[in-house]
């Protein structure tokens, strides 16, 4: 007479103590399958059922945990690794700064995970089929009744055992409850569907009007009408009129050291040469040189330039002007410019331009070299095997 | 359902709590006033942590008393009788302050009229540091404690026996007009009495700061009295898990307090990077200060954090315990931290350990103990006569 699937049993109670006894007995006599339904929460009704603790905290625990980590390390690639930046002159990787937001996003995907974990593993998400939705029973147990419903996979269950049990703990009534042929609750109805898009519609348009007019509205917009400096505007409270103010005469950038014989063209000295060559400063100075003097100078500072027609044609490097010149000097020129050169002092450091000098220095003994840088050689790759 | 009240029968405190409290007692004052003998300058140090530590209990628990009344809370009904044993050291302060006040110019930089003098910012706040306002704030808080405490456990008592509900009513009038003295007054003795030691610096927070460690430390107390009596029956059969988890919840909450409390004046201080502020925290990270303030962290938030994070440990006696002394030694720690850098801190100075830093804290325990065992003499455990005392015992979660 009935095709539907058999889902189980229900049965009311009148009292408290009563569903208490009800479930008691079903949990000595081996259900496991059986749950409660109270129109409020009842003492002792855990133990009564023999629930264990739930299992939800280790979800929480476990995203916690992650976003304490993720955020940490989110903060430390983004601020110490891939964009590194000055802030208030605290150190790359600020950790006190980093724990607010580490607290946030642990306790953002701690909560998310506990919500999101209930509905999967707990309600099955997105089943919303429970074949008790709708019924009378589950209406009268949120009203006036304490109801128990026994599901009919559970191991023990045997309707007619069932049905007798619950009449000697004296259930008001018993109800057969099968699992509906349709679906009577989708959860993706017009309704419910409406219903997220006016949420969604609320939310965002809340948030638009508190951070883009709330905020600017009085009293909220008094922060910004503070007595402050802003930028590229009139300023008030400095009689020039201007914001931001020039360095007091004299000031030198970190680090920085002035040149002596700044615009000088025919300086009464030159500086001394204060690099020991070594390997990486000959690399340096290689990779600089090819950067920036060979374009005219040629990559060999053979004069060679690769601007050829575009640019008065520059000057060889090897010429016996060059070559007798002190490295001050040629260092002089790099951070000065002569005539048509132009200075190359904002590209380069002093370090790079000494290690510039010291390369095209090695150029030109290569170039020029006499019998006994020759000899020099041969020993050196006798002594080195070659 | 019965009344579980009609359960309850008065019996007496284990004979051999008071004796330990008494012989702890004894043996640390001795040692206690040799060490006062032999090196005066830092057995007053220690002497004065001990003090705050006492002030945290007999006032963090006076506070107890007064919250439970206010928020109308059953469950801590039936051992609110501890609690207002524990407060029941607010009027021996009284004595126990007149050390303090007789050594006030060993202590307090600021109560030199000399180094006043050539100080611009001492001048400016001579007003409010200055010896005779310091005295008359001192006492003025501490009649203002003891006169609560008296207003609270009189009621209380007499309740026992007339069962009158009026007045509860009256007590918590009196908690509502409590709860902001005290936070006035907890505020001004912390200031005073701790950040004070060194004059020139200054922290908003740093009131709530001690609060945060005197509730903490109230609370613990009062769990290790809970878990202690009851294992020796003198509750009975009363008291249910339910009323162990609720105090390790509150523990567990209010170490996440102290952590964020801390935390906050931390960051406030190193973001602004003012000298002024930071000379503070630099005193206590250099030479041997930074290990103390390291394991501050770890003995005052991450230990007690983990051990109290699951649900299952806030209910068992034996971890709750364990939590409990933990964190009374977290709190004596921490007034370690916040009190003795101001006697020996810099590059060179060491960090001051050895038997006379012992001896205080022994002499303190047995002071509370004694104190404890003395005021719960012929006294009923738990406030039988008060009207929520069925429901408190009734106490589910
Ligand atoms: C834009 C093309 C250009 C670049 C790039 C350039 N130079 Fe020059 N350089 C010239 C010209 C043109 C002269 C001749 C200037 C003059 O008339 O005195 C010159 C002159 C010189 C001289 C002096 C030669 C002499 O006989 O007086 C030196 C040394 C020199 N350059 C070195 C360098 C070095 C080192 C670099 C790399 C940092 C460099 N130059 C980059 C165009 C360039």
């Amino acid at each position: 007479m009935n095709n539907k699937k058999f889902y189980g049993l229900t049965a009311l109670f009148n009292t408290p103590n009563e569903i208490i006894k009800a479930a008691k007995k079903l949990s000595s006599e081996g259900y496991t399958k059986f749950d409660v339904h109270t129109p409020y929460p009842l003492h002792g009704m855990d133990d009564a059922m023999r629930l264990k603790p739930s299992k939800l905290g280790y979800i929480t625990l476990f995203f916690g945990l992650s976003g304490a980590a993720l955020a940490l390390l989110f903060m430390y690639w983004t601020m110490s690794i891939d964009y590194p930046m000055v802030i208030g002159g605290k150190p790359f990787f600020a950790l006190p700064a980093f724990i607010p937001i580490a607290f946030e996003v642990t306790v953002l995907l701690a909560t998310l995970s506990t919500v999101i974990g209930m509905l999967t593993f707990f309600f099955n998400f997105p089943n919303n089929n429970h074949p008790l939705i709708g019924t009378d029973y589950l209406r009268s147990v949120s009203v006036d009744k304490f109801g128990i419903a026994i599901e009919s996979d559970d191991e023990k269950f045997n309707n007619t055992a069932v049905r007798a049990m619950f009449g000697s703990l004296g259930a008001v009534k018993v109800e057969e409850i099968y699992y509906p042929d349709t679906e009577t609750f989708p959860l993706f109805q017009k309704k419910f569907i409406f219903l997220l898009l006016t949420f969604a519609v609320i939310t965002s348009g809340t948030t638009y009007f508190v951070l883009n007019k709330l905020m600017f509205m009085q009293p909220f917009s008094w922060m910004m009408l503070q007595d402050k400096l802003i930028p590229q505007e009139k300023s008030e409270f400095f009689a020039d009129g201007f914001g931001m103010r020039v360095p007091v005469e004299g000031t030198i950038a970190r680090g920085h050291k002035p040149y002596e014989f700044k615009g000088e063209v025919n300086p009464s000295s030159f500086l001394i040469n204060p690099i020991v060559p070594s390997k990486e400063s000959m690399m340096l100075g290689k990779k600089k040189f090819l950067t920036f003097c060979s374009p005219c100078h040629g990559n060999f500072a053979d004069g060679d330039s690769r601007l050829r027609g575009q640019f008065p044609n520059p000057p060889t490097l090897h010429t016996k002007r060059v070559r007798d010149m002190v490295d001050g000097q040629i260092f002089h020129i790099i951070t000065n410019g002569q005539n048509i050169m132009a200075s190359y002092a904002s590209q380069t450091s002093v370090e790079e331009r000494w290690a510039i000098v010291n390369y095209v220095r090695a150029l030109e003994r290569a170039k020029n070299a006499t019998q006994s840088d020759l000899d020099e050689i041969k020993k050196e790759s006798a002594a080195n095997g070659k | 359902m019965a009344s579980k009240v009609l359960e309850y029968q008065k019996k007496s405190l284990p004979q051999s709590m008071n004796k330990l409290g008494w012989i702890l007692l004894v043996v640390g004052a001795i040692a206690g006033a040799a060490a006062f003998y032999l090196d005066t300058t830092r057995a007053l140090y220690n002497y004065l942590i001990v003090y705050m530590f006492i002030m945290s209990i007999a006032v963090g628990s006076l506070f107890l008393i007064a919250l439970e009344y206010v928020a109308g809370a059953d469950w801590s009904v039936p051992l609110r009788r501890l609690v207002e044993f524990f407060a029941a050291l607010i009027p021996v302060m009284f004595i126990l302050v007149i050390p303090l006040l007789l050594n006030i110019h060993t202590l307090f930089h600021w109560s030199h009229a000399e180094a006043v003098s050539t100080d611009a910012i001492l001048q400016g706040k001579s007003a409010y540091l200055n010896s005779t306002f310091f005295i008359i704030r001192v006492f003025g808080i501490l009649i203002v404690w003891t006169l609560f405490y008296l207003l609270f456990t009189r009621n209380s008592m007499k309740q026992d026996i007339t069962k009158d509900q009026k007045l509860t009513k009256h007590n918590i009038l009196f908690s509502a007009i409590f709860i902001p003295v005290f936070a006035i007054t907890i505020t001004i003795s912390s200031i005073d009495w701790m950040m004070s030691l060194e004059p020139h610096w200054f922290s908003t927070i740093f009131g709530v700061y001690y609060f945060s460690g005197t509730f903490l430390a109230a609370l613990a107390a009062l769990t290790l009295a809970v878990i202690f009596l009851n294992e020796k029956g003198v509750f009975g059969k009363l008291l249910i898990p339910d009323h162990l988890y609720s105090l390790g919840a509150l523990q567990f909450v209010f170490i996440n307090f102290w952590g964020y409390i801390a935390f906050s004046q931390y960051l406030l201080i190193w973001y602004a990077d003012l000298p002024e502020e930071t000379v503070w925290f630099l005193h206590r990270w250099e030479g041997g200060w930074v290990i103390v303030s390291i394991l501050l962290i770890f003995v005052h938030f991450v230990v007690p954090y983990a051990v109290l994070l699951s649900q299952p440990a806030k209910m068992d006696p034996k971890r709750l315990k364990f939590a409990s002394i933990w964190i009374l030694f977290a709190h004596l720690l921490d007034l370690y931290w916040l009190i003795m850098p101001n006697m020996s801190s810099g590059k060179e100075g060491s960090v001051p350990f050895g038997w006379i830093e012992l001896v205080f804290p022994v002499a303190l325990v047995g002071l509370i103990i004694v104190v404890f065992t003395m005021r719960a003499k012929n006294k009923n455990i738990i406030p039988i006569g008060d009207p929520k005392i069925e429901r408190g015992l009734d106490f589910h979660l």
